[in-house]
């Protein structure tokens, strides 16, 4: 089943002097139910914006982004951040964890926004998540006593705490050693694997991107396939 | 429990648990911009309520001595100087109130009478009134009653007197009758004691009610020239007192003849004092609002610096499904949620400030009954420091709004 389908994107933004530019254009990328697919490219090929465009954080200049079968052009805003919540989990660079709070106050924080009775047991769901990728004993720790691998193992239960159907991944591995990255990544395909969730992997790294069952490449806001291996 | 209310419960309840989480992470900033808040919250409640306090004590203190309000005083005096016979002005002024159906009516009037205490005799002043005058001037008892009807058919004349008079024979219980020895112009005359009025702190020396019409009994024509000619008292509706006060002047001056002057005015002050009082409580509550509002201004300022530090987590939130609607709300109610603790502090406060024994020592005086900390005080503190959070969030949440999440991500 597709959960995302990109026809013929374009993202155009207008630069200080009113000039156009161009940073995606023509994309076509469709991702299924359990999906690998890794998208490399150099520094300002367009990665973060095809990410926001999947992420449903931006909308494209022209073309048609299709959710779950629905175009994302037809839903509100209030309809597209709740539908991202639900369906979406996002796992960046830097993290991004919440400063101050705790682990499992972190992996609590998309529950927040669930309207349902995921809400009134964040706390068990959001320990259990933890429990998940082997940090049970670390979950009253704020962010700046855990270690960078440790980090990004809270930021993956964060992203997969609603089990969303696709998680998009900007560099996961970006911040860390080789080693620990190829922990972590191991974490997040097992994670995904469990959901079947289809995970999109944005990343500089040859390493991270084979492990990934569809390669595309983006080079100047055109996206090219490198090789596919449907699973 | 599914759908719109559902989300909506759990929405607010997320909310508040956002707000109060990022209070606690943040606990020290807030602490510390929430002070202006609190003081102004306690200054603003505790101007209220020692207000409604002192206005109680004013118009309590005002009535026992002027009466309630429309109370009038009827005297009549000869320019001349020449004494008038005390029971031409009694009858004059008997015959206006049956003339215009008043129904609250009495003489008032102030001698002294030598009285035997166990420790021997004493001058205490006395006031002459009637029945009525009980109610006309809200006079308590602490123990046995005011005067009845039954008091004024008695053969032994009644006193109410005062808890010093009361305290002096030895605190007796009203139960058992006691009495007391009056020097009367002939003979030493028994009287029975059938009530006790409140004393206030400064009120440290015996006085006593008497019925007027056994006052004439004791009283002889020497005592009346020294203390003259008693005033007489109405109680009517305020709205009707200034025409009436007129009709009775003409009316008793007609009955008592041209060469004597009768005046009626209103003796009662609540109104007036309460009127002048409640300027003060306007004057220092509205700058206890300003206090209020340069508080919100620090609020503002703080909350907005906040929110700019906070944008990177509030794209965050935003890519987890936090809605701009939510983001606004959780904003606000941080605000809201900090300023109504401070609001609650405030007042807490007030109550600590204006119930203590030595403030109230100091707005009540005088009072037999202080009243309750005022609730309307302390609701218009909280609601002030909820207004202020609402407005001090409003601000910084469309602020919050206008985060672009990739931008925020990358900040």
């Amino acid at each position: 089943m597709t959960i995302i389908r990109l026809e013929d994107v374009t993202r155009t933004v207008a630069l200080p002097d009113g000039r156009p530019l161009t940073i995606l254009s023509g994309i076509d990328l469709e991702v299924f139910e359990g999906d690998r697919v890794s998208i490399v490219g150099r520094s300002g090929s367009g990665k973060s914006t095809l990410l926001n465009l999947l992420g449903l954080i931006d909308s494209p200049t022209s073309g048609e982004v299709w959710f779950e079968g629905a175009p994302a052009r037809s839903f509100s805003a209030a309809g597209r951040d709740r539908l991202r919540g639900r369906r979406i989990g996002f796992v960046f660079q830097q993290f991004n964890l919440l400063a101050r709070r705790t682990a499992l106050e972190n992996v609590m924080t998309p529950l927040l926004y669930d309207g349902g009775r995921d809400f009134w047991r964040r706390r068990q769901i959001a320990t259990r998540m933890l429990e998940n990728v082997g940090l049970g004993h670390r979950l009253d720790l704020p962010p700046d006593r855990l270690s960078g691998g440790e980090q990004q193992r809270v930021a993956i239960a964060r992203a997969l705490v609603r089990r969303p159907r696709l998680i998009l991944a900007d560099e996961p591995t970006g911040a860390l050693d080789l080693e620990t990255g190829s922990t972590v990544m191991e974490l997040l395909e097992r994670v995904a694997d469990e959901t079947d969730a289809a995970l999109v992997t944005i990343t500089h790294d040859p390493n991270i991107a084979g492990r990934s069952t569809r390669h595309y490449r983006l080079d100047a806001g055109v996206l090219s396939i490198r090789d596919e291996a449907r699973r | 429990m599914n759908g719109l209310p559902s989300r909506f419960l759990t929405g607010l309840v997320g909310a508040v648990s956002e707000a109060w989480s990022e209070l606690r992470v943040h606990r020290g900033r807030v602490l510390l911009s929430l002070i202006g808040v609190g003081v102004a919250v306690c200054a603003l409640t505790g101007v209220v309520a020692a207000g409604s306090i002192a206005e109680q004590a004013l118009r309590e203190s005002s009535e026992r001595s002027g009466g309630r309000a429309a109370t009038m005083s009827v005297s009549a005096y000869n320019p001349s100087g020449a004494q008038i016979p005390v029971a031409d002005v009694r009858a004059a002024f008997q015959e206006a109130v049956r003339r215009y159906d008043i129904t609250y009516s009495s003489e008032h009037g102030y001698s002294q009478q030598q009285i035997r205490f166990p420790d021997g005799r004493r001058l205490v002043s006395v006031e002459t009134v009637e029945v009525p005058f009980g109610q006309m001037h809200r006079v308590e008892t602490i123990h046995g009653a005011w005067f009845t009807d039954a008091d004024e058919r008695r053969l032994a004349p009644a006193l109410v007197v005062n808890q010093r008079f009361w305290e002096l024979i030895g605190s007796p219980d009203l139960r058992t009758h006691p009495t007391v020895a009056l020097t009367g112009s002939a003979t030493d005359v028994t009287a029975l004691v059938v009530g006790v009025t409140p004393s206030s702190s400064f009120e440290t020396e015996p006085t006593s009610f008497l019925l007027a019409s056994q006052a004439l009994a004791l009283l002889g024509p020497a005592d009346q020239e020294m203390y003259g000619t008693p005033q007489f008292e109405v109680w009517v509706p305020p709205a009707i007192s200034q025409e009436l006060g007129q009709r009775l002047s003409a009316d008793i001056s007609g009955q008592l003849g041209d060469d004597v002057q009768v005046d009626v005015y209103r003796n009662d002050y609540a109104e007036q004092n309460a009127e002048s009082l409640r300027q003060v409580q306007l004057l220092v509550g509205g700058i206890a609002l300003l206090v209020l509002l340069l508080g919100a201004l620090g609020l503002v300022n703080i909350a907005l610096v906040t929110v700019r530090a906070r944008i990177r987590e509030i794209g965050i939130r935003r890519t987890f499904g936090a809605t701009a609607g939510r983001v606004f709300f959780a904003v606000m109610m941080e605000s809201v949620v900090a300023t109504v603790a401070a609001g609650v502090v405030g007042v807490m406060l007030a109550i600590l400030l204006i119930r203590n024994p030595i403030t109230t020592g100091y707005i009540a005086q005088g009072v037999t009954d202080v009243p309750p900390f005022p609730m309307e005080a302390a609701l218009l503190g909280l609601v002030a420091a909820s207004a202020v959070g609402a407005l001090a969030g409003l601000v910084p949440a469309l602020v919050a709004v206008r985060v672009k999440v990739i931008d925020a991500i990358r900040y």
